[in-house]
């Protein structure tokens, strides 16, 4: 750290511009957070680095020393592949479909939350165990209410419909599991936003002749806009990157398979180090592009983006 | 007046019931299914029919499912730990200190929250395998503490800057060292919030698939959700349903003690980072 | 017990703004002293440098004749009451009190019965093993008190410590702090943005703004002779009324009449050469009714009535004085603070007058006011300086 130059320049300014208290505040405040920076560094930012360095490499671990740089090669490879595209819609389909579903629905269940008159409790609680539970276990629970002879959603169906191995229904099933396992978590942050909405506000839009649709719209939904935009950076950035409920319920088959899917598979299952990393910038990059365009165009208050004192 | 009142309270007593069944329902059918025995597996009844622990003992008779759990529970702790030790450390820097770079800090912590995993894996198997920390505890250990730290320092930093700024200058002018405003003011309050923290930390870890199957290769590191799904019948025609059954109910369980125990605090922090803003 | 003595305090930020320049101030062995200012005018940081919690970036402070500019808190034994109260949430009522003393490593009977005797005091006996979060407005308060009382200091800081109270409570306690204050003798430095608060509670008052000293006095020099405009529109409530004027060898011209220059308003204004254009402040209780009071031989104005308030004990009459508000830096930055800027009176400059209750003015009705020339101040307008104090 390079302090040396300071006090030469504070002394011209007077006596000490930078007292011994704030260049000591100074200092701890890095103390404090370089742990945290330097893991944060090495685990994402060096392997991200090293993904493109592999993703510029013919790499197949099958036959590790025909490994050779050829330049953007693999993402001509993926791009041009339909087992990309068709993942990426799927992707993009499961994405904006869930969302949608657990805004929605999440809105719902903030409100119940928010507006019960007893057992608030019991609901609070209730609602954190999706939230809470692993999702591989909440998979395997809907996986079985599908299978037929073995559940009891299956039994609805007519006898010999297998909805998981068709991808329409195995699809929608699909969406059924993340909704059901991630609209609790959009409600509390929902819930949140509510308690932020003033209830004086409330009764003079009451007062002013507001209907409660009106009063929902009108005055809730502009006052939790903020909440609702980070709500839905999370879940979207999080729904994008869907892997454990496919790979229980579908394993990706009959084209259910998103991009996680069909990383993991060109990794594990085609043992392709160069096309895997490939397809891991790239889903980064989607991303990237996700995040930006929430922040840009709706202003998303970032986390955090607050911490001034 | 009565009666309205009272149609009021049966409907939301009604919306309540469902909200219960629906967060319940797929719980409640998974842990059925786990006391079943084969016979009666495929009767799609809610309620067991012949009530049996015969699958938790098949489970706890095979190191296969032992292993993982003593796996998932040491691997989701010594994570859940550092973690909140540095998240700690950040999250007081960010909500009491001005140093230069704090911005910084929070955009890299943000973006690292809407990371995907997936593209971590591929450098991270590689990386792994060539340092020798594939298929070891550090080897998941360090993946899940580095996902985690930006939920531990949003997620503390609000709680820190909840404790007035006011009781530790209180603390000085009454007479306390540094030490002893940390120690004795800062301290115990702040202690709620790091708990807090630690449990909505041990959560992520224990819920972990991606990696879990990516960066383990056999039983010295696979956590439970990863050994369900390569579970095998104990015979190769026998559906290890049952099995996979007990096996989830036995990981849902600290999960359910956790929500009944902590929900409140669940809840304030969950919702404390996020929203305000 | 102490006096504390502040000599040429500075403070600068790293950013290079100066939140207080240059400030000396002697307080006595047990004086009741106020720091009294809009918000920003760096009496809280004056005080938080007094305390420890904030460094000293130029000047010397003495406590007790000793210099302490490098002191940690602890080693300055002050005791400071909070305007958030700042009571420590996990300790009960009775931990909150001892804290002080327990960090003094006091033994535990002597604690007791200090605290048991603050309690006493305060009022405070019953709720002993509460915790804050169980207490009401007042009692937190009382609780932050008790917790400066306790160690026998050397010195109370109190820092805005009944804004968080409403009105009636607020006055309670003033009341009651002065007592305290009274009787244990002990220094006191009490920072306050009201001015009523201010003129009520201290031996001395510091008036500051923009962290510039701009007076220090008792009440009623404050109140009689300020300085300047500054002073002379922050303190007194009603605040003190301004007009335009023009000023010929013996006469004042204003928009409320011709105001003729008595001996020590024409000495004053000679000796200092003033300007043509002034400002005249007159204290709502400089106009009289005329049909009430005897005839001291003041000027009389005539003035239409806008509105009458009738309090009882006196009644405040308003009316306008033609020729549009007088506007200077000093009196928008007080208009701003106290939100009058705000409510949206522009146009002509509005006079109050406080009256007998007596007096028979009626709304839209004109009456016959007679002005006391000895209770007028005569303001330079460029820098605000009271032209007619006697020794500025």
């Amino acid at each position: 750290m390079s302090t040396m130059a300071e006090p030469a320049k504070d002394e011209a300014r007077g006596k000490k511009a930078l007292s011994a208290g704030a260049r000591q505040e100074r200092r701890l405040g890095w103390l404090l957070c370089a742990p945290a920076v330097i893991v944060m560094l090495a685990v994402t930012a060096y392997p991200i680095c090293y993904a493109i360095y592999l993703s510029l490499q013919r790499y197949d671990l099958r036959f590790p020393n025909r490994a050779e740089f050829i330049g953007l090669g693999n993402y001509g490879a993926v791009l041009s592949s339909p087992f990309w595209w068709d993942a990426f819609w799927v992707t993009i389909f499961l994405t904006v479909v869930s969302v949608a579903i657990e805004l929605v629905l999440g809105m719902g269940l903030a409100l119940v939350m928010h507006r019960t008159i007893f057992a608030r409790g019991t609901v609070r609680t209730a609602v954190l165990i999706p939230y809470g539970i692993v999702t591989v276990v909440a998979a395997f629970s809907w996986q079985y209410a599908w299978t037929p002879e073995l559940g009891y959603l299956a039994g609805l169906l007519p006898s010999g419909d297998a909805p998981l191995t068709e991808q329409w229904p195995a699809l929608w099933l699909i969406i059924l599991a993340e909704v059901w396992k991630t609209t609790p978590f959009m409600a509390l942050l929902l819930l949140a936003g509510l308690a932020l909405v003033p209830e004086e506000t409330l009764k003079a839009a009451m007062v002013d002749g507001a209907t409660p649709w009106q009063r929902f719209t009108k005055v809730m939904l502009p006052l939790m806009k903020p909440a609702i935009l980070v709500a839905l950076l999370f879940r979207t950035l999080d729904a994008f990157r869907i892997f454990d409920n496919i790979y229980v319920l579908t394993a990706g088959a009959h084209g259910t398979g998103s991009l996680s899917i069909l990383g993991y598979d060109n990794l594990f299952t085609a043992l392709n180090l160069g096309i895997g990393s490939a397809i891991s910038v790239l889903i980064f990059i989607c991303v990237g592009i996700i995040a930006f365009t929430f922040v840009k165009l709706f202003g998303a208050a970032a986390p955090g983006a607050e911490v001034k004192r | 007046m009565a009666a309205a009142g009272r149609s009021h309270a049966t409907r939301w007593a009604i919306v309540n019931v469902v909200v219960v069944l629906y967060a319940l329902f797929p719980v409640w059918w998974i842990a059925a299914l786990s006391f079943k025995d084969p016979s009666t597996l495929t009767d799609g009844s809610y309620i067991p029919t012949d009530w049996t622990w015969e699958n938790y003992k098949g489970i706890f008779q095979t190191s296969e499912f032992t292993r993982a759990l003593i796996n998932s529970i040491g691997i989701a702790l010594i994570a859940t730990l550092i973690a909140v030790v540095l998240g700690t450390m950040a999250a007081y820097a960010v909500a009491r200190l001005r140093f230069p770079g704090k911005q910084v800090l929070i955009g890299m912590s943000l973006l690292i929250a809407m990371f995907p995993p997936i593209s971590l894996v591929s450098p991270l198997f590689n990386i792994e395998r060539s340092i020798g920390i594939f298929d070891t505890w550090p080897g998941l250990i360090i993946p899940y503490m580095t996902f985690s730290l930006p939920l531990a320092i949003y997620t503390l930093s609000a709680f820190f800057r909840e404790i007035p700024w006011d009781l530790e200058k209180a603390a000085k002018v009454d007479g306390a060292t540094p030490a002893q405003a940390f120690r004795l003011v800062i301290v115990p309050l702040a202690a709620p919030g790091v708990f807090t923290t630690a449990i909505l930390v041990f959560i992520f870890c224990w819920n972990d698939f991606l990696f879990a199957i990516s960066l383990t290769s056999t039983e010295s590191a696979r956590t439970v959700p990863a050994a369900i799904a390569f579970f095998t019948g104990s015979s190769q025609f026998q559906q290890p349903t049952g099995s996979i059954a007990a096996a989830a109910v036995v990981i849902t369980i600290p999960i359910i003690i956790f929500v009944l125990l902590f929900q409140r605090r669940i809840v304030a922090g969950l919702t404390s980072g996020a929203v305000k803003g | 017990m102490a006096e504390i003595v502040l000599e040429g305090v500075t403070k600068r930020y790293p950013d290079g703004s100066l939140a207080v320049r240059d400030v000396n101030l002697d307080i006595a062995d047990g004086e009741f002293v106020i720091l009294v200012g809009p918000s920003g005018c760096g009496k809280s940081t004056t005080l938080n440098m007094i305390a420890g919690l904030e460094d000293i970036t130029e000047g010397t402070l003495r406590i007790d004749g000793k210099v302490v500019n490098d002191l940690a808190p602890k080693e300055r034994d002050v005791a400071m009451v909070f305007q958030s109260y700042a009571l420590y949430p996990h300790m009960s009522v009775r931990e909150n009190m001892g804290f002080p003393l327990r960090l003094a490593k006091v033994d535990k009977a002597t604690i007791d019965r200090k605290v048991e005797e603050a309690a006493k005091v305060l009022d405070l006996v019953e709720f002993l093993d509460r915790k804050p979060s169980n207490l009401s407005g007042g009692q937190r308060q009382r609780v932050a008190m008790g917790r400066a009382i306790v160690r026998n200091p050397k010195a109370f800081l109190m820092d805005e410590p009944l804004s968080n109270l409403d009105a009636k409570l607020r006055v309670q306690m003033r009341t009651q702090i002065s007592r305290i204050q009274r009787r244990l003798g002990t220094t006191t430095v009490y920072v306050t943005h009201d001015q009523t608060e201010a003129m009520t509670l201290g031996d001395r008052v510091v008036v500051m703004r923009q962290g510039v000293v701009q007076q220090v006095g008792t009440p009623a020099e404050l109140y009689d002779m300020p300085r300047n405009l500054f002073v002379a529109g922050f303190i007194g409530s009603p605040a003190m009324n301004f007009v335009q004027a023009s000023l010929t060898p013996d006469t004042l011209r204003t928009p409320l009449g011709d105001l003729p220059l008595d001996d020590r308003m024409r000495r004053e204004l000679e000796r200092r050469d003033a300007p043509r254009d002034v400002i005249v402040g007159l204290r709502p209780e400089a106009f009289e009714d005329v049909s009430l009071a005897r005839d001291t031989g003041g000027p009389v104005i005539t003035a239409t009535v806008d509105v009458l308030e009738s309090l009882g004990s006196d009644a405040y009459v308003y009316f306008t004085a033609e020729g549009g508000p007088v506007s200077t830096a000093e009196l928008d930055e007080l208009a701003t603070d106290s939100g009058l800027a705000d409510t949206g009176a522009g146009g002509d400059q509005q006079i109050v007058a406080r009256l007998d209750a007596a007096t028979r003015a009626r709304e839209g009705q004109p009456i016959e006011l007679r002005v006391d020339l000895s209770k007028a101040h005569v303001f330079d307008p460029k820098n605000g300086t009271n032209l007619t104090h006697p020794e500025s």
